[in-house]
């Protein structure tokens, strides 16, 4: 093979190839930072809470002074659910069902008394609620009822409340092993239950009980027989699309968290990483361009030797194994080379992360290196296929 | 391989031409493995045109051209490598070297593809031939004559049932020619593989079975 490759590497031109080599690492080095970056930061914006499933919208009706004042209903009607139902954006919409009866709890904290407070309870279909379904559970006769308290609610409690009355602050542990006395009172029946915290939530600004309790309990204290939701859960593809925020717009309805805001950022996280990845792959497919020019035009320069070699009975595949060789090789030096510059960059930039969001998880870099390898395995298998179309090129040439 | 075969074969370029005269074109004509055979020609009648064909290197022309019966249209691309590794070994009349290489990096090029012959064997042909003391000089640097003895002991170190040897002795003087056409035939018939010679003017002197007028 040396022999061969002593007379192939003749007019090899190594500015070509070491402008190739640059081109492509820049290229490759782009495209791998940029998803990996994305990859990275992308959590930073949508780390989830575990109770709400992402991609879902709580929205209600705005509240306006003359719909305030007028008694006007701000429920969703059955229209409304099916209108909303029926947009593009959305893949299914679930309604807040209230408690239509009174409801007091109370929390004895042992050797201080105990402090009561009225209050409400609201639902949401469970296929909504990411919680554990062990501990999300109700069933007629359960003494028991699983509760999902904002988290506000506490921090009112430890920095409102407690500060000012000298109590024991309380953390979500000890909240979550605390019994609540709930009490439910309307249609001439009252009943006391005990009510368990499975979990905080900041996105979820109610206090939430599983729909088996809330269809029980509505059925036996509630006065009236039905009423209108006044908010929807809403589950959606994509909450960026600004689709959804045009219709709620139109319709002057509101959702009522940041994460249409978080979508959005995320959003754009996308857009400028999808920019930057494009401009990287535009590098190296110029790159790949530079290297096949330059190959054919050693290819060109070689004809004659190529042609004899062919001659005297060497195989096309053999003939074209060194320049295979020297490309591949070349793109595989590339991806190691850039995989060690992305690992040198990431470090850099995830320091800086890391500081400002401490609590964010990190990820691995093989979501990148995957595509690195796939972009590597494309570009040569076109390398070594294109080759291989020249120098059958010349074998058929006299055809 | 055998024989070969040519039946009513013709260049394209000759096919408008009324006056083909010729033992070879439009005739049906057999190579057989062992025997030795000379195609004289005048210039232009299509000799190095007929070892492009039977090498594979060219397909214009009519007629069929077949090894033991099978028509070398169908050959594949591996069955002709095959060919030109261990069947047919062809002495180019442009000699086909490569300049940049030494006169043994020449025949060792081809002597690693086949692993056919030793260096002894190869130092014994040139010194036999009187170029070895040019062993390690670049064949680009060699006379004509020189490089036509260099090309004949590449075309050697091989397995082949046939030598194409296409004007083997043009510019070589009377001695040197019959020195060459000894060795030639010595591995030939060690091989027991037929031989074609063809010559324009001054051939090798031996004992042909057929000569063909192209």
């Amino acid at each position: 093979m040396s022999l061969v490759w002593n007379l192939l590497r003749q007019h090899v031109s190594v500015p070509q190839l070491v402008g190739f080599f640059f081109a492509n690492l820049l290229g490759m080095l782009i495209v791998m930072l940029s998803v990996q970056f994305y990859r990275d930061v992308e959590p930073v914006f949508t780390q989830g809470e575990s109770f709400i499933k992402k991609d879902y919208l709580i929205i209600s009706k705005r509240m306006g002074v003359v719909s305030a004042l007028g008694g006007r209903s701000n429920g969703f009607s059955r229209a409304d659910m099916e209108e909303i139902e029926a947009q593009p954006f959305c893949k299914s919409v679930g309604a807040f069902t209230a408690s239509r009866y009174k409801v007091s709890a109370s929390m004895g904290v042992e050797g201080l008394g105990g402090m009561s407070t009225e209050m409400f309870f609201e639902s949401v279909p469970d296929r909504f609620v990411d919680a554990d379904m062990k501990e999300w559970h109700f069933e007629e006769g359960d003494l028991v009822v699983p509760i999902i308290l904002p988290r506000s609610y506490l921090t009112i409690y430890n920095f409102g409340f407690a500060q000012s009355r000298s109590l024991p602050k309380l953390t979500e542990g000890i909240v979550g092993m605390v019994d609540l006395n709930v009490s439910l009172r309307g249609n001439g029946r009252e009943g006391l239950m005990k009510g368990r915290v499975v979990g905080f939530s900041n996105r979820l600004n109610t206090i939430l009980v599983p729909e088996a309790f809330m269809e029980w309990s509505n059925k036996v204290y509630a006065p009236v027989a039905d009423g209108v939701p006044v908010r929807l859960v809403m589950e959606v593809d994509n909450p960026a699309d600004d689709a959804i925020a045009r219709f709620l717009q139109e319709k002057g309805y509101e959702t009522e968290d940041d994460k249409l805001d978080a979508g959005k950022t995320t959003y754009f996280l996308k857009i400028v990483s999808g920019v930057v990845m494009s401009v990287g792959l535009l590098i190296s497919v110029l790159s790949f361009y530079i290297l096949m020019l330059s190959i054919y035009l050693l290819v060109q320069k070689n004809t004659v030797k190529l042609e004899n070699l062919l001659l005297i009975g060497y195989s096309p595949w053999r003939v074209s194994l060194p320049y295979q060789v020297l490309t591949v090789g070349m793109n595989v030096f590339v991806l190691l080379l850039a995989v060690l510059l992305l690992m040198w960059l990431r470090n850099y930039y995830l320091d800086m992360i890391l500081s400002l969001f401490p609590q964010m998880e990190e990820g691995g870099i093989w979501p990148s290196c995957t595509l690195g390898v796939v972009l590597c395995l494309l570009v040569s298998t076109l390398n070594v296929y294109a080759i291989r179309c020249k120098v059958m090129a010349i074998w058929n040439h006299k055809d | 391989m055998e024989k070969i075969e040519l039946k009513n074969t013709l260049p394209e370029v000759f096919a408008l031409r009324d006056d083909v005269q010729s033992e070879i074109w439009h005739q049906d004509v057999t190579f057989e493995r062992g025997h030795l055979y000379l195609i004289e020609a005048g210039s232009g009648t299509g000799k190095s045109s007929l070892c492009s064909y039977i090498i594979g290197y060219r397909k214009d022309y009519q007629g069929i051209i077949s090894f033991d019966g099978k028509n070398i249209r169908n050959q594949t691309v591996g069955d002709w490598v095959d060919v030109r590794k261990r069947s047919i070994s062809h002495l180019f009349q442009e000699l086909r070297l490569f300049p940049e290489l030494t006169a043994y990096e020449n025949v060792a090029i081809k002597n690693r593809l086949t692993g056919f012959k030793k260096r002894k064997q190869i130092e014994n042909w040139f010194g036999a031939l009187g170029i070895g003391d040019k062993l390690h000089v670049k064949v680009g640097h060699m006379s004509f004559g020189q490089q036509q003895r260099v090309a004949m002991v590449r075309a050697l170190v091989q397995p082949f049932d046939f030598l194409l040897a296409d004007e083997p002795v043009s510019h070589l003087d009377e001695e040197n020619g019959r020195v060459m056409s000894e060795i030639m035939m010595e591995e030939a018939r060690a091989q027991g593989a037929g031989v074609i010679v063809t010559s324009v003017g001054r051939r090798m002197s031996m004992d042909y079975e057929k000569i063909f007028r192209l």
